[in-house]
């Protein structure tokens, strides 16, 4: 067990790793998003009270969805780091972020483009809506203070620090402005939660979201790598890699 | 078939720019984000090769 | 537990020297109370539904302006090194820090909410728990703002990214709090409401100093 976590440790073995892995994530997001995206929009069958509209659903769950779940990722990867201070799990951490904030701005955006046709509005105070602009907060805090210290260690530990804290507090900001939300709009028509949806309504959704989750992890995967190359650039196996390949180029 | 010809599907029942627009940003950013990784990871292998060569050639020179 | 106490007492006296640091987060308070009439319009009717969240808000950010010297002095004359090396456990004597933080802004900011509640035409009956909802909210928000505090003191310009880090953090203390002294206007029992701030600040005291103590280590052992 302790040889196996100090051996997924190793940058140089998770690189190896990780291009073997990496090929089967993305045959699998393609196939997925593309499965999924013309069974959504052709030919699962419009809704009954919204319409055509309600094909926003396929791309604003599963952005909403990963934006929550990368920020447990990173926060995981962040405790990884400092418990066990595995580089790479950092890494990964610092890919991650630009990633969540990106899902978390493709929920905010096609959730406000939803509620046009739905509520007539650009915006509105929507207790999901509005955990989704706090996360998009939260998000941009790890990125920003990643990028405020000028010494690399400090850096990710303390974006670990931040993550950690930001995990704790996400599921008391979303019951608090769930509860907020209740309040001071009873009972009004949000735009997810709905009764029993038909089989070929959700099964799309089902393959959507796992297509953004393979898409996450081979995004991960491939600029993890990146980060491992442009971290470990003075290591003798990075220099004997390139040169390998340059050779191979020639 | 939701639709029954590719105009409709196009139109998607007058709600065609809310959808649209929604799947467009979406799919824009993941074809983004995937493209800038590439760029990033051929960025950094040419940068690590020319750095290869040129140590290669001054170590060559000193001999 | 006698260096808590002194650590305490030495936080104390440092502050109650410099009286003008203690008193700039009210005067900023009630500045930016001040404001507001100004900006939206002198109507007591109008002000009278507003003012619960406007105080709120404004206790809130001058408890947040205050966080940056939290840590800083004691950063810059080096005595935040010897309190990592002293043998005691550095949450407790970070809690005993963020306890003088509270004792000298959060609980001033709280009694003086009132006063500037008159200003506001906030109506009668909500007072006490206007006073009550920030003393223990503005508890919460020295705890939870000084890990922000604490991340960035090593940082040359750390304020604004310190608003960055904290402010969505302070959003469950500012939907009860504000929560609270509305509930209190419209008659409706207020208990739930102390009831959940009370909580969250426990949850605050039992994980925050932890986290304060790394990030302190993080900012100064570089």
């Amino acid at each position: 067990m302790w040889a196996f976590i100090h051996k997924l440790g190793s940058p140089k073995w998770f690189y190896g790793i990780s291009a073997k892995l990496q090929p089967w994530f993305w045959a699998a997001a393609a196939l997925l998003i593309v499965t999924g995206s013309l069974w959504g929009l052709a030919f699962a069958p419009a809704d009954y009270q919204q319409g055509n509209s309600f094909r926003i659903i396929y791309v604003h769950v599963p952005a909403a969805f990963l934006a929550q779940s990368i920020f447990i990722a990173m926060a995981v990867s962040g405790l990884v780091f400092m418990v066990w201070k595995i580089k790479v799990a950092d890494m990964a951490a610092a890919v991650m972020a630009p990633l969540g904030a990106a899902m978390t701005f493709v929920a905010l955006f096609s959730g406000a483009v939803w509620g046009v046709p739905t509520w007539g509005t650009w915006w509105m105070w929507d207790a999901r809506l509005t955990s989704m602009l706090i996360l998009l907060f939260l998000y941009l805090g790890v990125i920003a203070l990643r990028g405020a210290f000028t010494s690399r260690d400090s850096a990710s530990r303390a974006a670990s620090v931040l993550a950690m804290v930001g995990v704790i507090n996400i599921p008391i900001i979303k019951y608090s402005v769930d509860w907020w939300y209740t309040l001071h709009q009873p009972a009004s028509f949000t735009l997810t939660s709905r009764p029993a949806m038909p089989t070929e309504m959700w099964l799309p959704l089902v393959i959507m979201v796992l297509g953004f989750y393979s898409f996450f992890i081979a995004l991960t995967l491939m600029r993890t790598r990146s980060e491992i190359l442009r971290r470990e650039a003075n290591k003798r196996w990075v220099q004997e890699l390139v040169t390998g390949q340059a050779e191979e180029a020639r | 078939m939701a639709f029954d010809s590719f105009y409709e599907f196009l139109a998607m029942g007058g709600h065609a720019p809310y959808v649209w627009s929604a799947w467009g940003v979406t799919a824009l950013l993941l074809i983004t984000t995937v493209w800038h990784a590439r760029v990033e990871q051929r960025q950094l292998l040419k940068g690590l090769k020319r750095r290869a060569r040129r140590a290669n050639s001054a170590r060559g020179s000193t001999q | 537990m006698i260096a808590v106490k002194a650590t305490l007492v030495r936080d104390l006296t440092l502050l109650l020297r410099h009286r003008g640091e203690v008193l700039n987060p009210l005067v900023f308070f009630a500045l930016v109370i001040t404001l507001f009439p100004i900006a939206i319009s002198p109507d007591p009717e109008l002000l009278a539904v507003i003012a619960p969240g406007l105080l709120w808000v404004a206790a809130l950010l001058a408890a947040l302006l205050s966080l940056d010297s939290l840590f800083r002095s004691d950063y810059d004359d080096g005595s935040l090194e010897q309190l990592l090396l002293a043998p005691q456990p550095l949450a407790a004597l970070s809690l005993a820090k963020v306890t003088v933080h509270w004792l000298l802004t959060g609980l001033p900011l709280a009694l003086m909410a009132p006063l500037l509640g008159i200003m506001l035409a906030l109506p009668a009956g909500s007072y006490a728990v206007l006073a009550l909802s920030l003393a223990l909210g503005t508890a919460s928000l020295s705890l939870i703002g000084a890990i922000g505090a604490a991340l960035t003191v090593g940082l040359a310009r750390g304020g604004v990214l310190l608003s960055l880090l904290v402010l969505p953090l302070y959003i469950p203390v500012l939907i009860f709090g504000a929560g609270a002294v509305q509930a209190a206007i419209l008659g409706d029992g207020v208990s739930a409401h102390l009831a959940i701030l009370g909580a969250l600040l426990a949850a605050s005291l039992m994980l925050a100093p932890w986290a304060i103590a790394a990030s302190l280590r993080i900012s100064i052992n570089g």
